[in-house]
């Protein structure tokens, strides 16, 4: 162990905070809210990076191509991972600031198995590596894994919805993600203070000994467990988290421990950090008061710590990568917004935070997520802006819509799922496919690929030339079903995830009390609005094959689209939304959660356009669908801010778990000078706030880079995009997906 | 997009024929702008990448308070984004009543008014007109009135008439100036722009643009015959050189 791990000395660990209900209880909001100091400034104070940042990340930059060539770098095949399973590992053990790593080394990916067996298996195989007997004897014969339980409840109408493609992306063999852990407990109180209150919690909880009260007290006993295996991983260390960090350095190591435990635990589809910049904030700006910290070492701090993040590795199969690609892990940091009270939630950290994109260079982790308001101050909606321009890593989710239904302690999980930290998780529900659905109420329940009956057998539809009225009726029918098949699949889900996948540590770092939300999604919006435009404005004749299935349509005259801000079109997406929401809710949740829904696709657009077969709105069959809430692509016509437009019309309340969309512009379609360029993309955020859009992927890329970077990938290897609510290395896309973003529009000008 | 018959030009219901619209940003006038494209222009300007606009037949029929409605629609973005309004062509000063009224419409929303013209109507712009208009982009294809007549088909004059008649009145202009390697690019030529936007004492700016080639194939869908075939976008350092020019006559400049 180096003499850097020591723990000096420190007089009382809450030296100079301001008292507050924190002090007693659990509170972080409370504590942040009476402590935090805004910065209004600019970004002038920042510091580059030190010669140590820049060798540690070389160091690991030498090892990507390796990983990007074989898939992964290397696997632990045998060790089952949990918090204490693996030997500490290191980077270059002398010069980290911020040590912890999943493994005993970098990039190492771990097995775990509690999600399902053959995933593992399957992802093991693939990438040359001998699944160990005695481990699979374990997973198969002894051991019982959520994926297990899954298909010990699926019906056959479920699983012949799940074969068909019309719901997809169901975490029924993975870990489901999506919650965060309020990773701040830690270095606020230190695991003993927060050891103390789950028991005190567990204590409460009495008879008479119901269902509810026996999984509680259960679920209680867990997290506290995994509280003390916390400690015991930081104790391999070196470190004793036991109390509560003392300096700006240990609360950053504190917080990344308790991340790390979470990472070491769940292979979850989404492990997000929460909202901790202007957090982290308070300890760093006490020690530059101080005088025993510089900017330069702050931003050292800060920098060795988003190392950290951007290596968090899963061991995952390639069906998987096709589906989420790129890797994601969506270590999602949400930063900025405003205060209940007035005030912005806008440190000097949060500007540190993004400036790790400057010393580090682009990354897609962790996904910067900066909650945007018209009220943030001129100097970081600036920098904001630029470095968008820059790096095309940044995020944009409105606070304006957040903050006055989740409060000012929010952050996203994933892309676009708002949850206040530690007072809130979700139930992961992907989505399903409403484009489909459409065509199933066409052909009566029949798929259109493979012609099997998945749905609910209507009479065919006999006229050649369809009739919106029914239409809509029948597509109205089929979304009955697919509402009822859709929770029922993830009511089974949730319950067997809780039951063999739980997330102990994640959930140790909630309250014991928390709001739970089904969180339900649809793809394939754009695509069913389009679709019934065109049925209702112009003539859509269908073709019938040989089994009297409707397979393609030929469409006559004009009709309008989604994406042009035109209320004909747009009206038939945003009442989709609000039919299917409602639809959702009339279906009871596992542990009465709160239905929510989102209108987000990842890179899933385009295996969902490849289940689905021909549409009335001209798309061909197996062609990708616009991502996320976006509209078709080359359908908008009228330029980016009229396809905002457009989108930001579908209702918040309906989809409170969260509403996509993905911009590129041209950097000459922001401005000719840079300071043009930030101006005009800071009054676009401000505008797309100010008609209540809530989220906004920003690239600012010019087409050709993308093509040279498809022809020579070594070229690129930061070459970072966003895609629906996460960003990729552009290289580590398969050819069909980069395709897929380049044949997006691009909005030469805005 | 069906074509509806046309009444008389300018008859006393100021109704318009509209090309097309779009919502652009860094382009058209400062930031992000709803930007209107009228139908019609007399000018024929061998580079014109919008050959589809020529003919005033080709628009829509609108009346001003559908312009008025369409354009509210965008109101709220554009305000927080910061920009405006815009009217292009085609030649908006072709249909001034039109234009007219509706930009008065808009600064009663209080919106930021542009004209993008070339001047060569510049007449038929009442004063009512050029009041309510914060910004002049105004177009001035060459300061040689044999190369203007050679480029657009028409004499320079009305435009020199009308940059001097705004120049008077206070009118804010921002000059646009199309560099055509070959055909606009003497530094002649451009030295001249350069120094009628320096006269006239109200250019905010000079936006130095680069001929490009993306009108080629609205000109093949038409059955036109593209006048500069084989002409080559300018170089980043011609496009410096003729920014340059404007420079050294005192001209705050842009080149893309």
């Amino acid at each position: 162990m180096s003499e850097n791990n020591v723990r000096p000395t420190q007089p009382d660990p809450w030296r100079g905070f301001t008292d507050g209900a924190w002090r007693s209880g659990v509170a972080v909001r409370d504590f942040i809210q009476a402590n935090y100091t805004p910065y209004d400034g600019d970004a002038a104070f920042l510091a580059g990076p030190t010669d140590r940042t820049t060798a540690v990340w070389a160091k690991l930059s030498a090892m990507f191509p390796e990983e990007r060539e074989r898939g992964i770098y290397d696997v632990d095949a045998n060790t089952p991972s949990t918090i204490t399973s693996h030997r500490p590992g290191y980077i270059d053990q002398d010069t980290e600031l911020i040590v912890g790593l999943q493994t005993d080394a970098p990039l190492r990916r771990a097995i775990i198995p509690n999600g399902g067996w053959r995933m593992v298996e399957g992802a093991l195989k693939t990438y040359g590596y001998e699944p160990s007997p005695v481990i699979a004897d374990i997973f198969t014969k002894y051991r019982k894994t959520h994926n297990a339980g899954v298909f010990d409840v699926y019906d056959p109408n479920i699983l012949a919805a799940r074969k068909a493609h019309i719901i997809t992306g169901l975490p029924d063999a993975y870990g489901r993600g999506r919650i965060i852990g309020d990773y701040r407990r830690v270095a606020l109180y230190g695991v003993d203070h927060l050891i103390a209150a789950k028991k005190a919690d567990k204590l409460a909880s009495t008879g008479p000994f119901t269902e509810a009260t026996i999984r509680r007290r259960e679920e209680l006993s867990e997290q506290i467990r995994a509280l003390s295996e916390l400690k015991e991983m930081a104790a391999s260390y070196g470190y004793d988290i036991s109390g509560p960090a003392a300096t700006g350095r240990e609360a950053i190591q504190w917080l990344y421990f308790a991340y790390l435990a979470a990472v070491k635990e769940q292979n979850g589809a989404a492990m997000s950090l929460g909202r901790t910049s202007t957090f982290i904030d308070i300890f760093l700006q006490r020690d530059i008061a101080a005088g025993e910290l510089t900017e330069t070492q702050a931003q050292e701090l800060v920098d060795d710590f988003v190392i950290k993040l951007r290596i968090v590795r899963f061991l995952r199969t390639p069906e998987y990568d096709a589906l989420f690609s790129g890797d994601p892990t969506w270590v999602t940091e949400s930063i900025g917004g405003v205060g209940t009270d007035g005030r912005p939630l806008v440190t000097r950290t949060s500007f540190r935070y993004l400036q790790t994109l400057y010393n580090l260079g682009p990354a897609p982790e962790p996904n910067m997520t900066v909650f945007w308001s018209p009220a943030l101050p001129e100097g970081f909606k600036r920098f904001c802006a630029q470095v968008s321009i820059d790096t095309s890593a940044i995020q944009y989710e409105s606070d304006e819509l957040m903050r006055p239904r989740y409060g000012d302690d929010t952050a996203i999980a994933c892309c676009v799922s708002a949850m206040e930290v530690g007072k809130q998780m979700q139930f992961f529900g992907a989505r399903v496919n409403l484009a489909k659905t459409m065509l199933y109420a066409i052909n009566g329940g029949r798929d259109e690929v493979t012609g099997v009956q998945v749905g609910p057998a209507l009479p065919p539809i006999k006229s050649d030339v369809l009739v919106y009225d029914e239409v809509a009726q029948r597509f109205d029918t089929m979304m009955d079903w697919l509402a009822g098949t859709y929770v029922d699949a993830l009511n089974i889900i949730h319950y067997m995830h809780d039951k063999y996948a739980y997330e102990r540590i994640e959930m140790a770092l909630h309250d014991s009390d928390i709001l739970r939300t089904m969180a339900c999604g649809i793809a394939g919006l754009s695509v069913a609005a389009d679709s019934l435009s065109a049925i209702k404005h112009a003539t859509v004749r269908v073709v019938r094959n040989e089994d009297g299935l409707i397979t393609d349509y030929v469409t006559e005259g004009e009709f309008p689209t989604y994406g042009n801000n035109d209320d004909r079109a747009d009206k038939i997406a945003t009442e989709l939304v609000e039919i299917f929401m409602s639809k959702i809710r009339k279906h009871p949740t596992y542990r009465d959660a709160l239905h929510t829904q989102s209108v987000l696709t990842i890179t899933s657009n385009v295996v969902y356009g490849k289940a689905t077969g021909n549409t009335p709105d001209g798309r061909r069959a197996g062609e990708p669908f616009a991502p996320g809430a976006n509209p078709m692509n080359g359908r908008d016509k009228h330029g980016m801010v009229a396809a905002a437009l457009s989108v930001a019309k579908l209702p918040y309340e309906h989809s409170l778990d969260g509403i996509s969309l993905t911009t590129t512009v041209t950097p000459a379609g922001l401005g000719n000078t840079k300071t043009e360029q930030v101006t005009n993309l800071v009054g676009v955020l401000d505008g797309y706030n100010s008609v209540n859009g809530f989220h906004m992927n920003v690239n600012v890329l010019n087409r050709a880079t993308l093509e040279d970077a498809m022809a020579h990938p070594e070229n690129y290897p930061q070459l970072t995009i966003r895609v629906s609510g996460y960003a990729v290395n552009f290289v580590r896309l398969t050819t069909e997906q980069q395709k897929d973003v380049i044949s997006r529009t691009f909005h030469g000008s805005l | 997009m069906v074509a509806r018959p046309l009444p008389a030009p300018d008859t006393l219901v100021p109704t318009g024929s509209v090309h097309s619209w779009d919502v652009v940003t860094a382009a058209d006038g400062p930031g992000t702008r709803f930007v209107t494209f009228l139908a019609g222009c007399p000018l024929r300007c061998l580079y014109c990448h919008n050959p589809d606009t020529w003919q005033r037949r080709n628009g829509q029929l609108m009346a001003v308070e559908e312009l008025v409605a369409k354009m509210l629609t965008f109101r709220p973005f554009i305000q927080a984004a910061g920009g405006g309004v815009t009217v292009s062509g085609g030649e908006p000063l072709l249909q001034p009543r039109f234009v007219e009224a509706y930009l008065h419409r808009c600064k009663k929303y209080e919106m930021h008014t542009a004209l993008d013209t070339s001047g060569y109507l510049g007449a038929r712009a009442t004063d009512a007109l050029l009041d309510d208009t914060d910004l002049v982009l105004l177009d001035v294809k060459s300061s040689i009135p044999e190369l203007y007549k050679k480029v657009t088909g028409m004499p320079l004059a009305p435009t020199v008439t009308f940059g001097e008649r705004l120049a008077e009145r206070g009118n804010r202009i921002r000059l646009r100036f199309v560099l055509v390697p070959g055909l606009t690019d003497d530094p002649e030529n451009v030295a001249g722009v350069a120094k009628l936007g320096a006269a006239w004492g109200n250019v905010d700016r000079v936006d130095v643009l680069g001929y490009h080639r993306l009108g080629v194939s609205k000109y093949e869908e038409l059955g036109l015959r593209y006048p500069l075939d084989g002409v080559e976008p300018p170089t980043p350092a011609q496009l410096a050189a003729a920014a340059q020019i404007f420079a050294d006559h005192g001209l705050e400049v842009s080149a893309t």
